[in-house]
């Protein structure tokens, strides 16, 4: 750690803060819900619980499928971008340019309907994880790209020197450092395919937005059941970056200590 | 053990970087000096089998070196390498960048590979610094560090590229101290040097480098006294003009 040359806050001083934030934002909320009159009744939502539990499950096993998926596209594509071959450079490109430059749910319509439905893709759980890895490998791509770049060249020069393979480099020297650098960059793309697989509900992939629609349409008990639904979504992002913090920390201490153990 | 060059060229995006290079050198202690831009690191880098020349010969005790990627890496890993700065991993302690190369270059058990390095470590007077990182170290004990990492694999040749020139002036003794020693215990080096008190005192013979090509070569006791070419003495006059 560097010395930031600033003094730690006392924890009187945090305490007092972090009640004042939420004091703000709990009143605010408060006024506004009282203000049109909503008296919230969460209780209706209990008897929704299996297919909640369902939902979300769902959402974590879509999230979770997408990511690995997404990490192979991205990685593949970003070494892809720097190719000598010109034909695999331009291709890799024109997937990043053209996934990231328009909407997700553009893709999805696009992707389910007309390259699914061509292909032969029909079940429609396959079809959202790849669809949304589609979509994220593009932005991870840019991720594992810049990462790549912010390498200092000479560390490969002094792999080479000590007579590392190839291999060895990859493993010893570019991964560790290539994660430690964008683990936290990964970490805000895991949080947002997370919330981008709400959208694979117009697709009915029966995860937690899509459960929540039909639950909707049943007891007419919008804004608790999204507010509800609001909360599950941030319980999940939340721990996506408590994790990462953790991992972020074993990248950078213990992974290189316990390395040679 | 024997070095020789047999016209030796690089060209770097149409720039002519060695044109020819030359020589035979029986290698006790070699420092290579001449003006920046002169190809000292390229021809170093040759050496050292990073950079394969674009035609030429190079040659260890007769032997040709192919410039192969199936041959190279065990080539790199019996001639050891010292950049001018940022020579260490980054990622990994003193410590682990001393194991790295003895652990996955030469496949020595770890416990043995600890056991050399803390021995470096001790001798060097670097034990304090094993568990930090190169940012947290000064620029001359990364370079002592680097060194101790580049002789723990016993090379048969040392190169170093200008090893002091990116120090502060009061690292540089330290660096160069460290060297002296290792070269009295019989260790072979090559190093590109503007430290021209280390390359008379230190080294046996003196390579002058500069036009692409070895102007002149020779023993250091007499390449300072008596420089034979206009170039070198040239050279020497400018670095040396403000010498207390
Ligand atoms: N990787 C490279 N790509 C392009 N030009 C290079 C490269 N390395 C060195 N050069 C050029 O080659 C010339 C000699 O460089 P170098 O061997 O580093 O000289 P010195 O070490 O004597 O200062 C310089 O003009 C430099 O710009
Ligand atoms: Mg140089």
């Amino acid at each position: 750690m560097k010395e930031t040359g600033s003094k730690e806050p006392s924890l009187a001083n945090k305490a007092a803060s972090a009640i004042f934030v939420a004091v703000v934002l709990i009143g605010f909320l408060w006024f506004s819900v009282s203000s049109v009159g909503l008296e919230l009744d969460f209780t209706t939502l209990y008897q929704y619980r299996q297919r909640l539990w369902e939902g979300f499950l769902m959402t974590v096993i879509i999230s979770v499928a997408s990511l690995m998926v997404s990490l192979i596209i991205g990685s593949l594509t970003a070494i892809g971008q720097n190719s000598r071959i010109l034909v695999i450079s331009y291709f890799c490109r024109a997937y990043v340019q053209i996934i990231r430059g328009t909407p997700l749910l553009v893709q999805i319509y696009f992707f389910y309907y007309i390259i699914g439905m061509a292909w032969g893709v029909n079940n429609r759980y396959i079809a959202g994880v790849l669809i949304l890895s589609i979509f994220e490998g593009a932005y991870i791509s840019e991720i594992i790209r810049g990462g790549l770049a912010s390498i200092d060249r000479q560390q490969y020069e002094v792999a080479k020197s000590i007579g590392l393979t190839r291999t060895k480099t990859l493993q010893l020297v570019t991964v560790p450092i290539l994660m430690a650098r964008i683990l936290p960059a990964l970490a805000g793309q895991f949080a947002s395919i997370i919330k981008d697989s709400s959208l694979l509900s117009v697709i009915a992939v029966i995860e937690l937005t899509q459960t929540v629609q039909e639950i909707s349409a049943d007891n007419f008990r919008m804004f608790e059941n999204y507010l509800f639904v609001g909360v599950l979504y941030f319980i999940l992002t939340v721990s996506v970056s408590i994790l990462s913090g953790l991992l972020e920390r074993r990248y950078n201490h213990e992974y290189r200590v316990n390395q040679y153990q | 053990m024997n070095i020789e060059l047999i016209n030796i060229s690089k060209t770097f995006q149409e720039e002519l970087v060695l044109k020819d290079v030359s020589g035979s050198f029986d290698i006790h202690s070699i420092a290579v000096i001449g003006p920046s831009g002169g190809g000292k690191s390229t021809l170093l880098r040759i050496i050292g089998g990073l950079l394969a020349p674009d035609s030429g010969t190079l040659k260890i005790d007769g032997e040709s070196i192919e410039f192969s990627k199936k041959y190279l890496p065990s080539y790199r890993r019996n001639i050891g390498f010292v950049f001018q700065s940022r020579g260490l991993f980054e990622h990994l302690t003193a410590m682990e960048n001393m194991l790295l190369p003895l652990v996955h270059a030469f496949a020595i058990n770890k416990t043995q590979a600890m056991e050399i390095s803390s021995k470096l470590f001790e001798r060097f007077g670097l034990t304090d610094e094993k568990n930090k990182y190169p940012f947290q170290l000064s620029g001359g004990q990364q370079q002592r560090i680097a060194i101790a990492r580049a002789v723990a694999v016993k090379p048969k040749l040392l190169l170093l590229d200008e090893p002091t020139s990116a120090l502060d002036p009061e690292y540089t003794a330290e660096v160069l101290n460290m060297l002296g020693e290792l070269q009295n215990d019989g260790l072979k080096t090559i190093i590109v040097t503007h430290e021209m008190g280390f390359a008379k005192n230190a080294c046996e013979q003196v390579v002058f480098l500069a036009n692409k090509q070895i102007i002149e070569s020779g023993d250091s006791s007499q390449i300072f006294k008596h420089p034979q070419t206009e170039e070198l003495q040239f050279f020497l006059n400018k670095i040396l003009e403000w010498k207390v």
